[in-house]
């Protein structure tokens, strides 16, 4: 008996009328993992459609461009970790994903691709299970109360959510800020398509004020144990004071040019590893139509203004500036959650803006704030997150009074 | 001004507690519930001091109701909830001075609590004394209810205590328990009373505001 019989037989059942009409939302939602529905989202219903692009594909294609940034993000974990790792007995009794990385038969002081890619599955693997579990939970439930289809929007909260959490986060942590994100910023909103805040990044603004020793500082990126151990990111070295040429690889020692930002190579949360690949991701998803290309540049636009005005107000004052006020546009680029952030998260149809003049405003709202955060406030060397969060805020003001200046332009051209 | 409408003693008090809460319905007071709540002591003492003051201020406003000039009654009102704050403050400051300086302003700034003058303007202008100054008791209780029960959620899970008492052993004093750090910021409690109001209007729907547009179905 195929799989198609099985749920031909149980429809009725969940139908209306039937036992378990209640849980016709969780039928429809393993239906429609199994299988294509008849239906296709209808531009009318409330979530975000603008045209035959059915919702089911858009999250799909999110989801596939991600994958090749998860996938570098695995094995940089790995890749930290065997660098940092000094004495594996020390390291394993104090991170049990590390025990379970050597049970699965990685090497890890002199692992090469394979031992470094289990590392990095045994951080990444609980920590996404984890928010998927919980975030599906919370999700069904409500489509259960209140009635509507499960949307496959939580497939990407929870994979975002698990690639911008430092990998060694507590899992009780991770089901905090997943049930955070998707109850508070999504569905007391009226879940799928109606939250105004990105969920994803909600929780984990929730994880960085409430557990900040877990989500932020210099011991959280890397996957190892060592007392005297400091794994400081490049964006917080250059934070504390150092400058082009000197950055470290804190977990390998090696020393890091921009090159090795842009491809990767350093430490930070699973997502943020390679610019590269997010920008091939960034291409295909461009080309797919599914992310806004105004958002991204103005993004670029007004992060490379405001280091611009920053490095100049820097170098003409006579006091000492600040190494990170003299950060150049393209280090801010390839640094920290810059990249992923521009790509995956602020271009989120339902949390932008959505015409098109506000888009640009959005952008460069963000890529503003971000600079700002980054180089003014000295307790926060990443800004991407709270940039993000203000821009969701405000974008639908910024829609409002594009709306209302349309209607003014209009109004005096009738004149 | 007569009573508009006869309502009874025992109603008048047990309104303010689910009814008509005045920060979970009249969303009055939410300013000093953010900033008092993170410890139950000083949750506990502003509850006090707010139910005193409002009770007192609604009873002696109601009795001179009749004879205050329209035009000039909030200052009239002014006058008697500031006298009443200053007699508090300062009882604070003889009796427990370690806590009035935790308190810190918002003993002073009660005077600004929309509550006291909320009470004043919509109550005690309009009932008799005995009825005011019920409702002003009852009204600083049902403040001081989420006040107790916002600073319970945030002193147990924020710091691992209760009225200074250990209840959860917080890592840093060699336990178990890691305090969210989030729940000691007064921002929390804007979460904390959301919620509280989800689950009142959840428990009677009446509460809730018509909407002001219907999106539009097919």
């Amino acid at each position: 008996m195929g799989l198609k019989t099985l749920f031909d037989k149980a429809a009725p059942l969940f139908k209306e009328g039937g036992k378990l009409s209640k849980l016709y939302p969780l039928y429809e939602g393993a239906l429609t993992f199994a299988y294509q529905l008849g239906d296709t989202t209808k531009p009318t219903t409330k979530t975000h459609v603008r045209d035959s692009a059915d919702f089911k594909r858009i999250i799909i294609m999110v989801f596939l461009a991600a994958l090749p940034v998860l996938f570098w993000g695995l094995w940089n974990v790995g890749n930290n970790s065997i660098g940092a790792n000094s004495d594996a007995a020390v390291s394993i009794s104090n991170h049990w994903q590390l025990w379970l990385a050597q049970l699965l038969g990685a090497d890890l002081q002199h692992g090469m691709i394979y031992s470094k890619l289990v590392i990095g599955l045994c951080y990444f693997l609980p920590i996404y299970i984890v928010s998927f579990i919980v975030g599906a939970f919370w999700e069904i439930l409500f489509c259960v109360l209140k009635k509507k289809p499960v949307n496959e929007g939580f497939f990407v909260t929870s994979l975002f959510f698990a690639m911008i959490v430092p990998p060694t986060l507590p899992l009780y942590q991770a089901a905090l800020g997943i049930t955070f994100g998707v109850l508070i910023a999504k569905e007391l909103f009226g879940g799928t398509g109606m939250n105004f805040m990105n969920p994803a990044l909600a929780g984990r603004a929730f994880l960085f004020f409430a557990y900040p020793k877990n989500i932020s500082g210099d011991v959280v990126w890397v996957a190892t144990n060592n007392d005297a151990f400091s794994g400081a990111t490049p964006l917080s070295q250059w934070a504390a004071g150092l400058g082009d040429n000197q950055l470290v690889n804190s977990a390998t020692g090696d020393s890091l040019s921009w090159m090795d930002c842009f491809l990767g190579n350093m430490p930070g949360a699973i997502g943020e590893g390679s610019t590269l690949l997010i920008c091939v991701g960034m291409v295909v998803l461009l080309m797919m139509r599914v992310i806004s290309w105004r958002i991204i540049c103005g993004i670029l636009l007004g992060a490379t203004a405001v280091s611009l005005l920053f490095n100049v107000y820097g170098s003409s004052q006579h006091m000492a500036a600040s190494s990170i006020m003299m950060m150049p546009f393209y280090w801010h680029f390839v640094l920290g959650g810059f990249a992923f952030g521009t790509v995956f998260m602020a271009t989120d149809p339902v949390t932008s803006s959505f015409t098109k003049k506000g888009k640009w405003a959005y952008g460069i709202l963000i890529g503003c704030m971000v600079v700002l955060i980054r180089v003014v406030n000295p307790a926060y060397p990443e800004g991407m997150m709270l940039a993000i969060l203000f821009a969701n805020m405000c974008a639908p003001i910024i829609d409002y009074v594009v709306k209302e200046l349309n209607v003014k332009r209009r109004i005096a051209r009738g004149k | 001004m007569a009573a508009e409408e006869v309502l009874t003693s025992k109603e008048v008090f047990t309104r303010p507690f689910f009814k008509m809460n005045p920060i979970m319905l009249q969303v009055l007071g939410v300013c000093s519930s953010l900033a008092v709540t993170s410890s139950m002591q000083t949750a506990l003492i502003m509850a006090i001091s707010v139910s005193l003051v409002t009770a007192c201020s609604s009873f002696l406003i109601s009795c001179i109701r009749n004879w205050i000039p329209g035009a000039v009654r909030i200052i009239v009102q002014m006058t008697i909830i500031a006298s009443l704050v200053i007699v508090v403050d300062q009882l604070l400051k003889a009796f427990s001075y370690d806590l009035s300086k935790q308190l810190s302003v918002y003993v002073g700034l009660i005077i600004t609590n929309c509550i006291v003058m909320g009470r004043a303007e919509a109550f005690a202008m309009k009932y008799s004394p005995k009825l005011s100054f019920i409702d002003g008791l009852a009204n600083g209780f049902g403040y001081g209810m989420v006040l107790l029960v916002v600073g319970t959620i945030r002193e147990i899970l924020g710091s691992g205590t209760w009225f200074g008492l250990t209840i959860l052993p917080t890592v840093n004093n060699g336990g178990w328990y890691v305090p969210c750090g989030l729940l000691v910021m007064p921002p929390s409690a804007f979460f904390i009373i959301g919620l509280l109001i989800w689950a009142l209007r959840a428990k009677f729907p009446d509460q809730d505001e018509p909407e002001e547009f219907k999106i539009q179905e097919d």
